[in-house]
């Protein structure tokens, strides 16, 4: 495999999509190819650190606001 | 710590979920703060279609329920696509209430979240749309694949979390999303970010599964590239 295939192959390989063969074959690569290897690694910082520096806080203005709006139409369909 | 569906509403579906939360959790009380989270997020998805027959038939409460169980994260999603907080907001707010009003049309063959999820990211795209034309082109195909191979590449050394601090973190981590394009972002932020499977994210955006996967293979490593760019520029504290 090259690194063009490989490239190709890695956002498959994170999520554990690839079949056996090929698997084995990009980590054979990734053996030999301290590039491919090392973009594989910082994909997978990438990924880890998006998700879990995410906050999920609605400010509590947009959620007065929000429900607010929910209970006039709830209220109308009444 | 708090099960969030315990602390929300009055309707059944706090007390349902809380009777599951207890029983569950009562039978492993060494799990870790996360496989709580997971745990509760399971329990939401058990109770989730009993929440949505209710909203179905009328139940006003039930259908609050669902809002309050859902609104931090359908936020968070119109915040990264739209990258603007009033776009956000009004595009959430829209999206509960094209959800209340076509509640009878939904299938329920899927995720009631899946499906809030699609009409939030449809809300969200066409006001992003409405403010870049030019920038999005979600039903097109992706063109090119030449910039897909990284040109240089350098070990980062201590990871991105041990060399800033959270807050400073956060700053350019948000830097690095805003410059994505919305058609990379948006598929990153549901796949990674929201966790919807690759078969979800294609039903939430209405492109199909190679689609979803071509784009968020060229969305990580954008990211990764912009990331190590950042990273190179911006010497720590």
């Amino acid at each position: 495999m090259n690194c063009t295939n490989a490239i190709h192959e890695i956002s498959n390989y994170i999520d554990g999509e690839l079949e056996a063969s090929v698997r084995i074959q990009l980590e054979e690569h990734f053996r030999e190819c301290e590039g491919c290897a090392t973009i594989v690694r910082q994909t997978e910082i990438t990924i880890r650190i998006f998700s879990t520096h995410q906050t999920a806080d609605m400010p509590k203005d947009i959620r007065s606001r929000l429900h607010e709006k929910l209970k006039q139409k709830l209220h109308k369909s009444k | 710590m708090q099960c969030a569906t315990l602390n929300v509403g009055t309707g059944f579906g706090p007390i349902y979920s809380a009777a599951l939360s207890t029983r569950l959790l009562a039978k492993n009380p060494k799990l870790s703060a996360s496989s709580q989270n997971r745990l509760q997020s399971k329990i939401a998805r058990e109770d989730e279609p009993l929440l949505v027959k209710a909203a179905k038939s009328g139940d006003a409460t039930a259908f609050e329920e669902l809002v309050n169980r859902y609104e931090s994260k359908i936020f968070r999603l119109t915040m990264n696509i739209t990258r603007n907080r009033e776009d956000a907001e009004d595009s959430m707010q829209d999206a509960f209430m094209k959800a209340y009003s076509h509640l009878d049309t939904f299938q329920e063959d899927s995720r009631f979240y899946t499906w809030l999820v699609r009409i939030a990211a449809n809300e969200a795209l066409m006001r992003l749309r409405k403010r870049r034309p030019n920038q999005v082109s979600l039903d097109e195909p992706v063109q090119g694949e030449d910039d897909l191979i990284p040109r240089e590449v350098e070990d980062w050394g201590p990871s991105p979390e041990q060399r800033y601090a959270q807050s400073e973190l956060h700053e350019i981590l948000d830097q690095v999303i805003d410059s994505l394009d919305p058609d990379f972002r948006t598929v990153f932020v549901l796949r990674d970010i929201e966790e919807l499977s690759t078969e979800e994210t294609a039903q939430a955006m209405g492109i199909s599964v190679p689609a979803v996967k071509s784009r968020l293979l060229r969305a990580r490593l954008k990211l990764r590239t912009k990331l190590d760019r950042f990273l190179r520029d911006r010497k720590p504290n």
